[in-house]
């Protein structure tokens, strides 16, 4: 028996590989991204592949799955808004093959633009939804996905959130087992195609799906009943699930694993069997609003907080409400040492490429309609760059609204090359079509950085590991109808300058594609590391304004921080007496 | 209201520092020494150059993976000013082993806000048992700046009852090939400092 530590998305990729599952698509997103990373080690025996975005990749999954191969499409919570069009029909057609969508929720939103709950999604498209509660059920619930996704013939939601994709644990391991009905599509429009004539009696079998689940649910392994003390008895499913043992270990416990289809007779033997019953879900009150609705009485979300993510310290909190004493905050008494500590937030690296186009539009009287990636950290002081973010794609768009509704500034939309193939096309399309004005950056750092760096259409790389064609940001612009396109090197920041201010001025729509390896990445210095030669600095503060984390202020001349200097030189370039000099010249002095 | 017998150690620093490494090593040994192992790591955002935190908890029984406040045994911290901005978590018997690497955040270098000069005395009112350590001076001296974290791990090992063959095969086990040397021996540089 081989017992190994994996994390929950670990977890999840070692499930389907044993589950045989024969392709794995998706598109980053944290907390969900490296579930398909680690599937790329099975490489020889399971497709894998980042997908555009999170339609095409569930699309992908979809068509697979009618060719009867085993499926697992990964995304964050916000991909699967992306995806739902494909969601919510693939329910009534149903599938042939082992369907799972895996969709990384995160509560607290640790690394997400809102905390939406994809629990709500599992009930609006009528599938059944998985929630494991640690590394060993990831891997668990992953298998069972495939096994209840064929045995009804209908796409599965495995719920992971923060805590669990990104907590390690142990997991028993297993072996690899492949499907017996060999990879064929067999063709059955009625079943596949849903024209109202046939999509109608699709509506039908969905519920008689659910039906089916329903008489199994109530007697799955994935939910039970923990019997302690009759006095209290808690509903839990996920990560809450473990909060609420280590906070109430007298407490008896349902434990929902597979918890949609929602376990009717198993929630009713257990709510009479106890004497008052506490709902503790992370986030929205799904289950809680279910059991009241069954006639039972029930304490949830008055205790239990709605917002942000669950803790053993929060549920500590809940427990003394519910008993009714003084919640005892957790140190509430900040200490004078800690109380005036300067926030650390995560900044743009040193030599950044994305850094040197939000100073030069830091000289313009524009607004910029940002979106979602490392670029989204031009936002703050000292670069505060971006005016706007709402989800990815929308940096080019919005420009256009802005644009069309006669906003008296120039406008610039923002959008990385990941987030430009994702969903940044389309919005440029609108833009030549309609004959719009506002420019559109991509930031083309040749990689999705943000993620953890992944490969995308323009890298000419796959996450199989294979050289591929690189799609053409410019060849893309031009085939849309864009007439300016300008290729730009960030670390020019002259040129960067000139050409912003000719396509701003410019009553016509620009395409400013900025290309730099993010350095990070890339794993090499770009130049020699710089120093402050103090005989020089005027202490003007003028290099500040580039919020470089290697550039050291905080009254005084600024000093350099040669562990973290990459030798970018933007700061040379913005100093006006050339006072940055070669760290090496420095040991000559 | 914690579980009975769990052993909590957290994790802290600025993204890029080498949190993670040091949270695998940690539960790998931990898991070699036969415990139930949960650990909780940052990634995504926080990880470009802000304040992270890894968290590592190990017993017979271990139910949430997040370590509830004044409850870890250990505290480490590869910068000063993340020790104090953490030190919540840290049971009032715990020790604090503290990296004496500065970090200026970019808040300070914009004069929004001060870096304490006071730091080394906040630590000390703030952790009634405090180790601090030359990581990124002992690990620059082996050449490899980027092994400070682990200096730290070894210092910390010195408050874990792990033995030593547990932790030489858990860095086995997390440490490339090509970097293993030069971290054993970081490692047991920052165990000489818990002496
Ligand atoms: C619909 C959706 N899918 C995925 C994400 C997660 N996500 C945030 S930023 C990002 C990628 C950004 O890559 P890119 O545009 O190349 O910018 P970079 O980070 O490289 O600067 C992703 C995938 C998201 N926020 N929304
Ligand atoms: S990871 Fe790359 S793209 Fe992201 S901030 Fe750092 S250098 Fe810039």
């Amino acid at each position: 028996m081989e017992k190994k530590i994996l994390s929950g998305n670990e977890a999840i990729a070692r499930g389907a590989y044993e589950a045989g599952v024969n392709l794995a698509v998706g598109y980053p997103g944290t907390p969900s991204t490296e579930i398909l990373e680690n599937m790329s080690r099975f490489k020889d025996e399971v497709y894998c592949e980042w997908s555009p975005n999170e339609k095409v990749a569930f699309e992908v999954a979809a068509g697979a799955s009618l060719s009867a191969a085993r499926c697992l499409v990964t995304m964050k919570h916000v991909g699967l808004n992306v995806a739902a069009d494909p969601l919510m029909t693939l329910a009534y057609t149903g599938v042939v093959g082992g369907f799972v969508a895996c969709v990384a929720d995160d509560p607290g939103m640790h690394s997400s633009q809102n905390e939406q709950d994809t629990r709500h999604f599992a009930r609006f498209a009528k599938v059944p939804l998985l929630e494991p509660s640690d590394s060993q059920e990831a891997y668990d619930f992953m298998k069972l996905g495939i096994e209840l996704s064929e045995k009804f013939t209908i796409p599965v939601i495995l719920r992971s959130t923060t805590r669990i994709s990104h907590s390690r644990g142990q997991v028993v391991l297993g072996k690899r087992q492949e499907a017996e009905r060999p990879i064929g599509f067999e063709k059955d429009p009625p079943r596949f195609v849903p024209v109202p004539v046939w999509g109608r009696k699709m509506r039908i079998r969905l519920e008689e799906k659910l039906e089916k689940m329903r008489a199994l649910v109530n007697r799955h392994p994935a939910n039970r009943i923990e019997w302690r003390e009759r006095k209290l008895g808690i509903v839990a499913s996920g990560i809450a699930y473990q909060y609420a043992r280590e906070v109430f270990p007298e407490a008896s416990v349902l434990k929902l694993g597979w918890s949609f289809p929602f376990a009717d007779d198993l929630i009713r033997e257990f709510c009479s069997g106890v004497e008052q019953v506490l709902v503790v879900e992370e986030l929205e009150d799904i289950l809680e609003e279910h059991i009241r609705a069954l006639g039972i009485d029930c304490i949830g979300k008055e205790v239990v907080p709605a917002i942000g993510e669950l803790s053993t310290d929060v549920l500590l909190a809940s427990r003394a409400r519910l008993e009714g004493r003084q919640a005892t905050e957790p140190q509430t008494s900040v200490l004078p040492e800690v109380e005036d500590l300067p926030a650390r937030p995560p900044v743009l690296c040193a030599g950044c490429p994305h850094r040197a186009v939000f100073y030069a539009l830091g000289r313009f009287d524009v607004v910029v309609t940002g979106d979602i990636g490392c670029y989204s950290l031009g936002t703050f002081d000292p670069l505060n760059r971006i005016d706007t973010i709402l989800c990815m794609g929308g940096g080019v768009s919005m420009a256009h609204g802005m644009d069309r509704a006669g906003d008296p500034r120039p406008v610039v939309g923002i959008v990385g090359d990941s987030t430009f193939f994702h969903s940044g096309i389309t919005g440029l399309l609108d833009i030549a079509y309609n004959r719009g004005g506002s420019t559109t950056i991509v930031l083309d750092n040749r990689t999705t950085a943000m993620t953890g760096h992944q490969c995308n259409p323009g890298t000419g790389t796959t996450l199989m590991g294979e050289k591929v064609q690189a799609a053409s940001i410019e060849a893309i612009g031009k085939a849309c109808g864009i007439e300016n396109v300008v290729t730009l090197d960030p670390y020019k920041m002259e040129d960067c300058m000139d050409v912003l201010k000719q396509a701003i001025e410019s009553p016509e729509a620009w395409l400013i594609v900025v290309r730099a390896a993010c350095p990070l990445h890339a794993r090499k210095k770009l130049g020699s590391t710089l120093r402050v030669d103090e005989g020089r600095c005027i202490a003007c503060g003028k290099c500040l304004n580039l919020g470089c984390p290697a550039i050291e202020g905080g009254g005084g001349k600024p000093r350099v921080n040669p562990l973290l200097c990459s030798g970018c030189g933007m700061c040379r370039q913005v100093c006006p007496v050339d006072a940055f000099v070669d760290g090496e010249e420095a040991c000559h002095d | 209201m914690t579980e009975q017998g769990v052993t909590s150690v957290v994790l802290v620093g600025v993204g890029g520092q080498g949190i993670l490494l040091g949270s695998e090593i940690i539960a790998e040994a931990a898991l070699l020494a036969g415990f139930e192992v949960k650990t909780n790591e940052v990634h995504g955002m926080a990880q470009r150059g802000g304040s992270v935190i890894a968290q590592i908890r190990y017993g017979r029984e271990v139910f949430g993976p997040l370590v509830p406040v004044g409850s870890a045994q250990v505290l480490a911290s590869l910068e000063k000013i993340e020790a104090l901005r953490f030190h919540r978590f840290l049971a009032p018997d715990g020790v604090a082993v503290v990296s004496k690497q500065e970090i200026v955040p970019v808040t300070v270098s914009g004069g929004k806000a001060t870096y304490p000069q006071d730091a080394d005395q906040r630590l000390e009112r703030v952790f009634p048992r405090l180790l601090c350590v030359d990581a990124l001076e002992i690990a620059e001296r082996l050449g490899s700046p980027r092994s400070a974290n682990v200096v730290v791990l070894g210092a910390l090992s010195g408050y874990l009852a792990l033995d030593n063959a547990i932790w030489e095969e858990a860095m086995r086990l997390r440490v490339k090939p090509q970097f293993l040397d030069v971290n054993l021996q970081a490692f047991s540089a920052g165990q000489e400092l818990a002496r």
